[in-house]
């Protein structure tokens, strides 16, 4: 390159520094808070760690063992079955309801913030409050057998096969007014001109929907499924309110289980790798995404 | 609360919109009935919970359940209530939401108006960051704190809110400060502000409802998290989550559901409040970190 | 000694060079218009005579001093943007005097000189209203107003006009033509539009691809353009460029084109250096002004040719007539009178006032010199 023909004066020099130096703390603290102990659990993971961290090398062994635990897969079945359902459900209820809102409603600001105050609470509230709702002795089933409705039986929090519904019924709970709110959005995006040029053309509302507006909220069910998805990974706090990973194990699932295994087990090499093994889950779909959306906004 | 309105051209029959209303006022419904059984079944004496129906009306209607929870209830191995894992939670959250917000601000504004090479992968790497689920920085962050002297306390967990909080603000105010066309920057600079000035008296004053929204959005979440609180916290130090879970899970001596409801809801009041005053701006607020565009 | 001086100057991004050399010399009081299609380099250029961008190689002077690397704030220069940049959270007054406060001046100064300047501008009663509050060509004034309550040695405008309505386009450009009048301050100002190129300037810098094509005064420009582009791009309707050949009559050069028909049509050129092109092809360049009726041909004019022609189509335009034909294939537009009767569709006899005419060598595409 062409020797610069300038001899910048100070002010000039300053304004070019100053922005990279503010910047910088925000930086650092990424780098090292979040990139240095990616590294560092990483490094655990293939470290015979227990109660402290251990710095000797074991390799993938930590990785073997923790496939072989009865527990690590149950929670991870868990996690499928759970993140299937949470993600679906709470994808058709959002769908609906903002579409539902969509048809000119009377009174949607008044239900609109009803459907999404839920995810103003911590999960520890919005399991507590289900634990409740869902005992058999003094919730739901209580009060249908009181009504009269004696053979009513509602006790899946209790059951080993239906305990992690619940979760994902508490789940669906908290979550699904925001995935609403995003479909909302994405719906009134949609040009009306469009919508009224497939009405000349013929189509019923049905049609409308099925293949005009559904296809075009393609970018919010792309968002919808990124951040449920993370969320679903991610879910502790509502497990931990809700059902406390049981009955035995029956809900356990992959955030329990770290946990479990790190800090009460005292087995942090294994627990680091199933952080580990989360944390590969999260970036499998998150990068893509991410990737994605950084290159259109530029 | 704010979503652009734009009226559908699509238009249904009567009997569908009669099915539309029914379907909206039971999920409403829904949404409503397990908060609403807490509220109510906290004020009824605890004789009538484990005797009764959960979905009665309180015979005997007292507020004792909340003074208990508040003051009295045994949480732990200290019976003092809530109210001082209450101030605790205060304590934690007003810097690191003050902090974080402070730095997103910042962060944004270089990011948008002072650019250079490699300001988007910066960019990314603080983003991404977000996204981690917690477990990977449990082990790390706490032998950090530990090291430090930092841990079980409010300074330390005021950092790893921060830290964690930061992707967050920044998405915010890039986004809001990337509409500012540049020319107002250029202007400034010709007229001699430098980069600090230019911050202070032309972009700050008009960046109060994305402030709002930051601040709105980092409340809720760092009021409303329970896994660094349970992981970084002793006792003297622990929010209010982690402190009702511990009322809630206890399991010895007789369960006191009502004082539990209670609890649950004074827990949960702070972030409903907010979300009743300026909902709106919550809603900015999802919207701009899901959304594209 | 020029007042502004741009000596060599270039600009890369990267390894892509955006400005060639480029080297204008201004003088004080000058009104300099850099004129251009989008991407030829005048916003850049006009950035860095700011020193909002940094120059790569050559040097800027502006009154005596090197400018390279100099902070925009310390070149006593000011600037108007296309999109106004008026800062929102300030009233107008605030606005207009935020750059005497980053500079230092004391208060009681400021408001002097923001009074003078309201009232130049006719601004007075807008200096507590926030620029939302106020119309395009309000705001339009405000950032007049920052950029004259300086007192600089140099005014950058960059599109300053763009964004208004025609109308309102035309009263504005007045008023900066009568504003420069009072106070010949130095002004560099960049624009697409190449009537206010013509109407505004003193001296104009055609640019293309980061190469100024031309400089010259608008009636240089206008009558001399140095090459097709230039010639083309200034006035409107564009000049026409038919390819021709030059043929001798006698020992005087003449061009001739192919009528629509496909028949030579021989006109005398006024010249005689163009002999040296005889047998070759060229470009011929005549603006639709000097295609005219018979009648109506320029009085003054020593060479005017006279040919029959086809109209392909006429547009009235009010206080003229634009008559379309085809010679050598081309469309070329004749413009007269609007009492001229002339049809499409039928015969026409056309005047050309060959004294206006150019020609252009058709590989460079530059005009062929013959003084």
């Amino acid at each position: 390159m062409a020797q610069p023909a300038m001899q910048e004066d100070l002010k000039t020099r300053l304004q070019h520094w100053i922005p990279k130096l503010v910047l910088s703390p925000s930086l650092a603290l990424t780098l090292v808070f979040v990139y240095g102990f990616i590294l560092f659990s990483l490094y655990l993971s293939f470290t015979d760690s227990r109660l402290l961290p251990s710095y000797n090398l074991v390799g993938f062994s930590n990785y073997e063992k923790l496939f072989q635990l009865r527990h690590w897969n149950i929670a991870i079945t868990n996690l499928g079955i759970f993140a299937g359902l949470y993600i679906s459900i709470c994808t058709i209820i959002g769908l609906t309801l903002a579409i539902f809102l969509d048809q000119k409603i009377r009174g949607e600001g008044v239900l609109r913030p009803i459907f999404l105050y839920p995810m103003a609470l911590s999960f520890i509230v919005t399991g507590t409050a289900w634990k409740w709702f869902l005992d058999p002795g003094i919730g739901l089933e209580n009060t249908m057998h009181l009504w009269g409705w004696e053979t009513f039986e509602f006790n899946w929090i209790k059951d080993r096969d239906y305990a992690l519904y619940t979760v994902v019924l508490a789940a669906v709970w908290q979550t699904s007014g925001f995935v609403m709110a995003m479909f909302l959005a994405g719906l009134r995006g949609i040009d009306n001109e469009i919508l009224k040029a497939a009405q000349i053309d013929g189509a019923s509302n049905w049609n409308l929907y099925k293949r005009i507006i559904i296809p075009q909220l393609r970018p919010a069910f792309l968002s919808a499924f990124v951040i449920l998805s993370h969320l679903a990974i991610k879910s502790y706090d509502l497990v931990i309110a809700l059902t406390g990973g049981g009955p035995g194990r029956a809900t356990e699932l992959p955030a329990t289980f770290m946990y479990s295994y790190t800090f009460t087990r005292k087995q942090m090499g294994i627990g680091a790798s199933s952080a580990v093994i989360m944390l590969l889950t999260i970036v499998a779909i998150m990068v893509p995404y991410l990737y994605s959306e950084l290159r259109e906004k530029k | 609360m704010a979503i652009a309105s734009n009226e559908t051209a699509v238009s249904n029959s009567r009997f569908i919109q009669v099915l539309i209303y029914l379907t909206l006022l039971l999920f409403a419904l829904f949404y409503l009935l397990p908060f609403g059984i807490m509220v109510l079944n906290s004020v009824k004496p605890l004789a009538e919970i484990t005797g009764g129906n959960m979905m009665s009306l309180p015979v005997v209607f007292t507020l004792e359940p909340w003074a208990k929870a508040w003051s009295t209830a045994q949480i732990g191995v200290e019976a003092n209530g809530l109210s001082p894992y209450f101030w605790n939670s205060i304590k934690m959250v007003v810097p690191a939401v003050t902090i974080s917000t402070i730095l997103g601000a910042v962060n944004g504004y270089v990011l948008t108006k002072w650019r250079f090479r490699g300001d988007t992968l910066i960019f990314g790497l603080m983003l991404f960051a977000c996204f981690i689920p917690f477990q990977i920085v449990l082990i790390p962050m706490a032998r950090i704190l530990g090291l430090s002297g930092l841990a079980g306390s409010t300074p330390g967990l005021v950092l790893v809110h921060v830290v964690y909080g930061l992707g967050f603000t920044t998405l915010y105010f890039k986004n809001y400060y990337q509409v500012f066309p540049t020319e107002l920057i250029r202007a400034a600079q010709i007229d001699g502000a430098g980069f600090f000035r230019i911050f202070w008296r032309i972009l700050l004053p008009s960046s109060g409802p994305i402030i709002v929204v930051s601040i709105i959005w980092q409340f809720t979440n760092i009021w409303n998290d329970f896994l660094f609180g349970a992981s970084f916290a002793d006792f003297d130090s622990q929010p209010m989550t982690v402190a009702l879970n511990n009322l809630v899970q206890s399991s010895t001596g007789v369960k006191e559901y009502n004082v539990h409801f209670a609890g649950a809801i004074i827990a949960a009041l702070p972030t409903l409040l907010v979300y009743i005053v300026a909902g709106r701006y919550f809603v900015r607020g999802l919207m701009a970190g899901s959304v594209k565009g | 000694m020029s007042f502004l001086k741009i000596e060599n100057a270039t600009k890369s991004y990267g390894s892509v060079e955006v400005l060639h050399k480029i080297d204008i010399e201004v003088q004080e009081g000058e009104f300099l218009v850099l004129v251009g299609p989008s991407g030829c380099g005048k916003s850049t250029l006009l950035n860095m005579i700011a020193g909002l961008e940094g120059i790569t190689s050559g040097n800027i002077h502006i009154n005596g001093r090197l400018m390279n690397g100099v902070h925009p704030s310390k070149r006593n220069i000011a600037m108007v943007f296309q999109s106004y940049a008026l800062y929102p959270n300030m009233t107008v007054g605030e606005n207009i005097t935020f750059g005497l406060e980053m500079h230092g001046v004391p208060k009681p100064e400021r408001d002097a000189a923001m009074a003078r300047v309201a009232n130049m501008l006719q601004i007075d009663q807008l200096l507590d209203r926030k620029p939302g509050q106020l119309s395009g060509g309000q705001r339009q004034r405000v950032a007049m107003g920052r950029a004259l309550v300086r007192d600089p040695d140099v005014f950058l405008f960059d599109e300053p006009l763009s964004n208004l309505d025609a109308k309102l386009r035309v009263d504005m450009r007045t008023e900066i033509k009568k504003l420069h009048q009072k106070l010949k301050t130095t002004t560099v100002y960049v624009t697409h539009d190449q009537i206010e190129a013509l109407t505004l300037s003193t001296r104009i810098a055609v640019m293309h691809r980061g190469y100024v094509q031309q400089l010259g005064t608008p009636q240089e420009i206008y009558d001399s353009p140095a090459n097709v582009f230039v010639a083309t791009f200034m006035g409107s309707p564009a000049m026409n460029i038919i390819p021709a050949q030059v043929v001798m009559a006698g020992d005087h050069p003449s061009i001739e084109v192919k009528d629509s028909s496909g028949k030579p049509v021989s006109l005398r050129f006024s010249h005689p250096g163009l002999a040296k092109w005889k047998d070759r092809e060229v470009l011929l360049g005549i603006r639709p002004e000097a295609i005219t009726d018979v009648e109506g041909a320029d009085r003054k004019a020593q060479n005017v040719q006279t040919f029959t022609n086809l109209v392909d189509i006429t547009e009235p335009a009010g206080s003229d007539t634009f008559v379309t034909m085809t010679l050598c294939n081309q469309a070329v537009i004749a413009r007269m009178r609007s009492d001229i009767v002339v049809a499409p569709e039928q015969h026409f006899e056309f005047a050309v006032n060959m004294d206006k005419a150019v020609v252009f060598d058709p590989q460079s595409e530059d005009r062929i010199q013959l003084d």
